[in-house]
């Protein structure tokens, strides 16, 4: 039998519009309260999935400090970027906490999150594709109210190419210019925590050196970064702290160095 | 050969009720342009929200009008106008928070949003004809023409008349301020914006910080004034009839899509496609080619390709020839 709730009717372009359509946001309380001590953002012991759905993380945590690079790695369909999620709210959570800044954020929508100070670059359509790069910026400003003109200057003199091309459809740039879009985005609400969902996907290896530089500048801020990365070996080495997660669950952790030593992450998950 | 009259005679029977024409479908059209840019799915009930609003701002209309208020030369349903918009304002925003919200938070595919709209514009439907009646109702008044054709053909004593009416200068004048005004809301202000976003990425706008539900919220109350704002104006230059709305739901979706659905232009170059198209198909040109024909070749039969009962297959025909050949439409449909 045919399922009738299926997708039958939703190809026919001239009644629906899925494109761009969002994805379910699970429902939250909007409470935080003060808990405080532990790491600057963490995400302690997480069981969670998508709606009625199996769980996908298993008592995962993924933490990262003030002055850090914090780094998830792993397999495919490990987890990685719906750890993230997670840490976001963007997941249903049936066990464990999210804490920024000593507060216990669980409770709240992801919104909500991005005025607490989080930042969150996705991994796939993490731009505006219609919109230019400069109201793409606008857009990740959208929550300040103040003057945010400098905070704009601030992202062009790190990533002058967005200067040249403000005027531009971000769906017109090359890949890395769309992520240097994705991450200014993310940069505007001047966060105190940003997170990168594979920042380097997709683009050339030259173009990924020159992400990672600017990563490590935007780190060398002092915004502690927590990113998950496909290019585990580059992505450790410049980490200060490193996760590698296995089917939901944490496997190894320790510093970039110990994780690139180990014997047993190098055999699995570094090619030796 | 009379090339003057024979273009006094077009503008008369084609251009000026073309152009109003045009304009009353580009706004219907972008009502439901917007609607399918922002929240995702075709609205059916828009033919009969404009019926709903044209209808309050009918009752406000013989209101003041019993009451003695009016506006000179203008018609007093222009008075009436914003509290029409208030009346559809209010429909759209409790029938959101009653029905359309239910399958929002679900995530619910647009196609159910689809079949959900049709089942309001029936509860619309007879709502109105409850109200109002099935009949027409004239809320015309003020002064009928700016240029009369006999005070035309006395001015310049030409032979041939042309008319222009009130109803057609307002709707043309109405329709650039409204259409000046909302292009410059989504593409200056804040808000407009973040309509945008919306429409492009619903999912980074929420880790924007951008409020879905206020995005929503402002879409309802332009589309519910858009829809007032033209079904009103098509009251006053035709007649109001409930069932006409529910009719002119074909042309505006043909406008639409011609146009390219979620894209404001396009709504716009789709109305006007869409209406000089059913005009300059439905009009007997033997007047107009008497004028320009030397005698031998003058045309003995009316020259009208189709009778006017039929004007709807044009709609429709324009719409298949569009969806062939280039199915995003004519301006490429993109995101609002």
């Amino acid at each position: 039998m045919s399922d009738a709730y299926g997708d039958r009717g939703n190809k026919d372009a001239s009644i629906t519009n899925p494109k761009g359509m969002g994805s379910r946001i699970p429902e939250a309380s909007g409470e935080s309260f003060a808990s405080p001590g532990g790491p600057f953002l963490i995400g302690e012991n997480m069981t969670a999935g998508y709606g009625a759905g199996p769980d996908i993380l298993h008592d995962c945590t993924i933490a990262v400090d003030q002055g850090e690079i914090a780094v998830i790695v792993g397999p495919n369909g490990a987890g990685k970027s719906t750890g993230m999620k997670a840490v976001f709210g963007m997941l249903d959570m049936r066990q464990g906490h999210v804490r920024l800044d000593g507060e216990d954020i669980t409770g709240l929508s992801p919104q909500d999150r991005v005025a607490k100070g989080m930042g969150f670059v996705p991994q796939t359509s993490n731009i505006f594709t219609s919109m230019t790069v400069e109201e793409n910026l606008e857009m990740g400003a959208f929550i300040r109210t103040d003057d945010f003109s400098d905070t704009m200057a601030q992202v062009y003199d790190l990533f002058p190419i967005l200067k040249e091309k403000r005027l531009q459809a971000a769906g017109e740039l090359s890949g890395g210019q769309r992520q240097q879009v994705a991450v200014g985005r993310a940069l505007m609400t001047q966060p105190k925590v940003l997170m990168l969902d594979e920042p380097t996907a997709g683009v050339s290896p030259i173009v990924m050196d020159e992400l990672f530089d600017r990563i490590i500048e935007v780190a060398r801020t002092g915004i502690p970064i927590l990113m998950v990365e496909q290019n585990a070996r580059q992505a450790l080495e410049i980490a200060d702290k490193g996760y590698v997660l296995v089917q939901g669950a944490n496997a190894y952790s320790g510093t970039g160095k110990e994780l690139l030593a180990d014997p047993e992450v190098r055999k699995s998950f570094l090619g030796g | 050969m009379d090339f003057l009259n024979a273009l006094i005679a077009f503008a008369n029977f084609v251009f000026i009720p073309g152009v109003a024409y045009g304009s009353q479908l580009a706004l219907g059209a972008l009502g439901v342009t917007l609607v399918y840019g922002i929240l995702r799915f075709s609205n059916f009930a828009h033919g009969d929200t404009m019926a709903m609003g044209a209808m309050a701002t009918v009752l406000i209309t013989w209101l003041f009008q019993s009451w003695g208020i009016s506006l000179g030369p203008l018609p007093t349903a222009l008075l009436a106008l914003p509290f029409g918009i208030l009346f559809a304002i209010g429909l759209l925003l409790g029938t959101d928070r009653m029905i359309y919200r239910f399958y929002r938070v679900q995530k619910a595919k647009p196609v159910i949003l689809v079949i959900v709209s049709l089942g309001i514009t029936f509860i619309y439907n007879g709502l109105t004809r409850f109200v109002i009646g099935a009949d027409d109702q004239n809320f015309f008044d003020g002064q009928r023409f700016i240029i009369s054709a006999r005070e035309f053909k006395a001015s310049t004593g030409l032979p041939e008349g042309l008319s222009f009416k009130t109803t057609q200068g307002i709707t043309i004048v109405t329709a650039i301020i409204v259409v000046a005004a909302l292009f410059w809301f989504l593409n200056k202000t804040r808000a407009g914006k973040s309509m945008r976003a919306y429409s492009d990425n619903e999912d980074l706008a929420l880790l924007s910080g951008i409020n879905p539900e206020r995005v929503v919220m402002i879409t309802w109350i332009i589309v519910a004034s858009l829809a007032t704002i033209a079904g009103v104006l098509y009251g006053l230059d035709k007649s109001f009839k409930p069932f006409t709305y529910f009719q002119l739901l074909l042309p505006i979706f043909a406008a639409a899509i011609v146009g390219g659905l979620g894209n404001p232009l396009g709504a716009i170059a789709g109305g006007f496609v869409i209406a000089f198209s059913e005009v300059t198909i439905t009009y007997a040109w033997k007047k107009v080619l008497v004028y320009l024909m030397p005698e031998p070749l003058e045309p003995s039969g009316l020259v009208q390709l189709l009778s006017t009962d039929y004007k709807f297959a044009v709609s429709f025909v324009i719409l298949l020839i569009v969806l062939l050949f280039k199915p995003t439409g004519l301006f490429k449909g993109q995101s609002v």
